[in-house]
């Protein structure tokens, strides 16, 4: 039943295209009612799956001679993966419902792109998660290109920022490419199944050099540091439901792929190297410290940024930092923490690009935290306000939220494994509270006005919060609630996963 | 020598004196019960006769002998040369149904009129039919001789066939300037195989391949020969000099077939020169354990096409010649497969360059639509996307596909290209180019994102109405579309002919 999230995407984004051109309505409850019926299938899927197994799917031939399947399975990390992008895909729905420029092209681009994400979350074939992969690449391109904001109508930056961000991926994918076709010939060429491959004894000379490969061309789209510059741009130039997307599923499918391909199939790749180089001694050192530059510079570049949605941007990257770390702990609470992490990151990274992207610069048609620091946005739209605040605590890993849990749980995993890095993330925790702090003050609660009386007349403009985008708020606030006040609901998914013959290769490598 | 039954003969070539006899008919017809008649409707019945030729053609090659070896590899037919004439005749219908948007002229696009380039509507589909003769002997041949007569027949035919918009001064100096590298590399070509003959006294590839065993340098000099003269056919770089003049300047049917039909045959027939000919003087283009041969030969020569092609396509403003400089980016992937020189990896060549005759047929095809309005740069195609929305959407399956996105054709012939290269050499040794090649299909997106751009972001100009296109091209170029889909999602149903 799972497969249908991918169908019904893709059949969507067709009967999108063909509702009436003049009925803008019509094509917004389309691709509704597809999102929420692709959330609904991945939560019936979640309540009916047995903790711990590999739900097949489907399983066909596809080109017999070649080793390919058509194999779609799913075990927790996956449900948890399709219950975030059923999430993420309704809430930017609800957010683009303002959309009124080419509305059925819109939302056929945008259902391609969930259509792909799904299959990616879903695929245990290697090359079928590839093709999945690069289709949601070309949506994201004209999904920006297209409608990204354009301040002061220059839509040249838009276009600069969606064609790096489609380079950044396809370059990324090239390298995944290398690495999977090498891995296939290297097992003898007989089969792209993963299930087969996560048990394969690759050699070891070989897992060495084609890990990196492959986990590097992931972890573009993850936005590791130094390969994250695609992220702020993209997002900042993306319509606020592209945004939302990119940050909120998009970047997960690199961490997915870090470790669903890579840390799984590749596990002695992270093994130590015999010997340094710079005082490296094995891989998984060299992406801890690129996730940790990650964490502090996402966060040190964020408190300096002017245009609210760099913050955002950047904070991102910060985020995604501590996904990467979690993975690199290499053990059970790192990435348990890690997969929590991505599910968290992408709810609350929706509803921060929610509030800046939607709610706010289409009402005050500035990003500019000087301009918004004068309009006093508390008073004038107060649903807003206190959105963003609770989103403001969920980033910042305040308990109650899914961030805290999250988050908490990779620190413990880097604590018990390479301690002296708990108080560089920690250092990065308190910048990440300090770039949250400002914006939030700025933004909403500052007394600006009083100094440059310009705002009492802009007070009369900005347009009613309507129901769209209530819902999609709410939604999005209950899902991190949900996952802070009761975390199991995931962790009961994600650990025995992370305990199954699956990734029983990373287990043994050095699992702790 | 063992004599040769003409009844058989005859039996063998049958599609080929099919068309033969519908190019005849076609001037026949054109010259006495039409003439005086409207150029639509000369055209019209032109492309009735010569599609129904090819369809013949089509249905005697299936009827045809399965397997054959005739009078030293003068004929030969095995399972692979009768998908490749099945392929090539498809493609042959293909080009006469879209002849309908390639028919105005350049001049008469500046006056809004539409008419045809050229009076001699019945000589034009006499010699497209001829060169699909060229391209069926050229492919069913494994003889030097017969290899060189079709390959000069089909070169003639399209130095015609490129100058054959006489009112425009590009087409002609395109025309001369392709006759003159052709003429040249013909020249390398004889002279490669007269070295071969003297070396092996041998014109079948059968005989040739025994000699080859023997280590000889000469070898070395007629390999060199043979690779800059088929180079040239396959417009591989440093050879490639001709192509973007050539596609920009031809009329656009020409343009089509000749990035088309005669790219696969070419292809075709250079893979079997290198692999069954001189199978013993392969050599190799690993890393750090090549040995001299031509596949040494040919690991620089696709090398310099991957790089160069992408990288001046990038620097192109005219459509035409971006997928002029994208097709010599693409003749250096399809080297790949020979390279590597597996059954699979012939395989794999063959499927992609059927996906991607079929594509840039259809980007041609869309072209011819467009160029009716006078578009031809980048720039002209700003906006298109809301004033043809057809063409539009069939130009990003075509483009995309040559770009290698899944789930299209062209991704699916990219990956097997790539794996099969991998697997064949020993410790993945032509890993260094099969890298460079997936490094170099980053850079070709870029480009091809670019014309997309223009096509679906950008507004279109002031005043721009919608562009319409007739009933044919649309049917065409969207059952081609679907083609490229389809065989991207099930690439079974084209792969199982070719791998038997």
């Amino acid at each position: 039943m799972l497969a249908w999230t991918i169908y019904l995407s893709f059949a969507g984004a067709a009967i999108v295209l063909l509702t009436p051109k003049d009925k803008p309505q019509v094509t917004r409850v389309v691709a509704l009612l597809t999102a929420l019926v692709g959330l609904g299938i991945a939560i019936a899927g979640t309540m009916t799956y047995q903790p711990g197994t590999l739900v097949t799917v489907t399983r066909a031939a596809w080109i017999p001679t070649l080793g390919i399947g058509y194999h779609l399975a799913a075990d927790g990390i996956s449900l948890v993966l399709l219950l975030l992008t059923g999430i993420a895909a309704t809430a930017g729905i609800l957010f683009s419902w303002n959309i009124d420029k080419r509305v059925r092209e819109f939302f056929a681009f945008y259902l391609v792109l969930i259509g792909g994400v799904y299959g990616v979350f879903l695929s245990f074939d290697l090359f079928l998660l590839f093709v999945f992969y690069e289709i949601a690449i070309i949506p994201k391109y004209f999904l920006i290109a297209i409608w990204g904001s354009a301040p002061n109508g220059d839509t040249s930056k838009r276009t600069y920022a969606a064609m790096k961000l489609v380079l950044y991926s396809f370059a990324g994918s090239a390298l995944v490419l290398a690495g999977i076709l090498s891995a296939w010939v290297e097992s003898g060429a007989k089969t792209f199944d993963m299930q087969t491959l996560a048990s394969y004894p690759f050699p070891v000379h070989f897992e060495m050099w084609a890990f990196p490969l492959v986990f590097v061309g992931f972890a573009v789209l993850a936005g590791m540091w130094p390969f994250h510059t695609w992220a702020p741009t993209g997002h900042a130039a993306a319509p606020t439901a592209a945004s939302m997307l990119l940050a909120g599923v998009v970047m997960k499918l690199g961490a997915y792929g870090c470790l669903r391909v890579a840390m799984m199939l590749l596990p002695a790749g992270l093994g130590a190297w015999g010997f340094h180089v710079l005082g490296f001694g094995s891989w998984r050192e060299v992406f801890s410290l690129l996730a940790l530059i990650g964490i502090v510079y996402g966060a040190s570049v964020a408190l300096v940024q002017q245009d609210f949605k760099f913050v955002i941007g950047y904070s991102s990257v910060s985020h995604m930092g501590f996904v990467l770390l979690g993975l690199m702990t290499l053990s059970q609470i790192g990435l348990d923490g890690a997969v929590l992490q991505m599910f968290s990151h992408g709810v609350i990274a929706g509803l921060l690009f929610a509030v800046v992207g939607r709610m706010v610069y289409d009402r005050t048609h500035t990003r500019d935290l000087r301009i918004l620091s004068t309009m006093r946005l508390g008073k004038t739209l107060p649903f807003v306000a206190v959105v963003f605040t609770l989103a403001a605590m969920a980033s910042i890993g305040m308990p109650g939220f899914s961030g805290f849990i999250a988050e908490f749980q990779v620190i413990v995993g880097v604590w018990r494994t390479m301690p002296w890095m708990v108080f560089v993330v920690g250092f990065g925790i308190l910048m990440v509270i300090g770039f949250t702090w400002r914006a939030l003050t700025r933004a909403f609660f500052s007394d600006g006005e009083r100094r440059l009386a310009t705002g009492a007349s802009q007070h009369a403009e900005l347009s009613p919060l309507t129901w769209p985008e209530r819902c999609g708020s709410l939604l999005l606030l209950a899902a991190t609630i949900t996952v802070g006040l009761y975390p199991q609901l995931l962790i009961r998914l994600i650990v025995p996963s992370l305990n199954s013959p699956l990734f029983a290769a990373l287990r043994n490598g050095g699992w702790r | 020598m063992s004599a040769v039954s003409y009844s058989q003969l005859v039996w063998v070539t049958l599609p080929e004196i099919a068309l033969v006899i519908a190019a005849l008919v076609v001037l026949a017809c054109d010259g006495t019960v039409l003439r005086g008649a409207a150029i639509a409707q000369r055209r019209g019945v032109a492309a009735l006769i010569a599609g129904l030729g090819s369809i013949a053609g089509m249905l005697l090659v299936e009827r045809g002998p399965a397997s054959l070896h005739l009078a030293y590899g003068m004929l030969v037919m095995d399972g692979q040369t009768r998908v490749v004439q099945m392929v090539l005749l498809a493609l042959t219908v293909l080009t006469v149904l879209l002849s309908d948007a390639m028919l105005t002229p350049a001049a008469a696009r500046a006056a809004g009129e539409k008419t045809a380039f050229t009076r001699h509507i019945g000589e034009y589909f006499a010699l497209l039919l001829f060169a699909t003769v060229a391209v069926l002997f050229l492919v069913s041949t494994q003889n030097f001789l017969l290899i060189f007569i079709a390959l000069e027949f089909l070169s003639l035919v399209l130095y015609i066939l490129t100058g054959f918009d006489k009112g425009s001064r590009k087409s002609t100096e395109a025309a001369l300037k392709y006759f003159l590298f052709g003429g040249i590399s013909a020249a390398f070509l004889l002279f490669g195989i007269s070295l071969i003959y003297g070396l092996s006294g041998s014109l079948d590839l059968g005989q040739i391949a025994l000699a080859s065993m023997r280590p000889d340098p000469l070898w070395m000099i007629a390999i060199v020969m043979v690779v800059v003269g088929f180079g040239f056919k396959v417009a591989a770089a440093p050879f490639h000099l001709w192509a973007p003049d050539a596609y920009q300047g031809a009329p656009t049917i020409s343009a089509g077939f000749l990035s088309s039909s005669s790219k696969v045959a070419s292809f075709f027939i250079f893979a079997q020169v290198l692999t069954v000919g001189a199978f013993g003087a392969a050599g190799s283009g690993v890393w750090h354990g090549s040995t001299p041969g031509w596949a040494l030969v040919l690991s620089a020569v696709a090398a310099f096409s991957m790089v160069m092609g992408n990288l001046a396509a990038l620097a192109q403003t005219s459509l035409r010649r971006l997928l002029a400089y994208s097709a010599i980016g693409h003749a250096g992937y399809m080297l790949l497969g020979m390279i590597a020189h597996t059954p699979q990896s012939i395989a794999s060549l063959l499927y992609y360059v059927f996906t991607y005759a079929l594509a840039v047929l259809g980007a041609f095809g869309v072209l011819a639509a467009l160029e009716a309005q006078g578009i031809d740069r980048i720039a002209d195609a700003a906006g298109l996307s809301r004033r043809a929305p057809f063409l539009s959407g069939c130009m990003l399956v075509f483009l995309l596909s040559l770009a290698g996105i899944p789930p299209l054709a062209g991704f699916f012939g990219k990956f097997w290209l790539f794996g099969a290269a991998l697997n064949a050499a020993p410790q993945m040794g032509l890993f260094w180019l099969v890298m460079l090649a997936i490094l170099m299909s980053v850079v070709a997106l870029y480009y091809y994102l670019k014309v997309l751009k223009q096509i679906y972001v950008a507004d279109a100009a002031e005043g721009a109405g919608a562009i319409r296109s007739g009933l044919w091209t649309r049917v065409t170029l969207g059952v081609m579309a679907a083609a490229v889909v389809v065989l991207g999602c099930d690439p079974w149903l084209l792969m199982r002919w070719i791998v038997r």
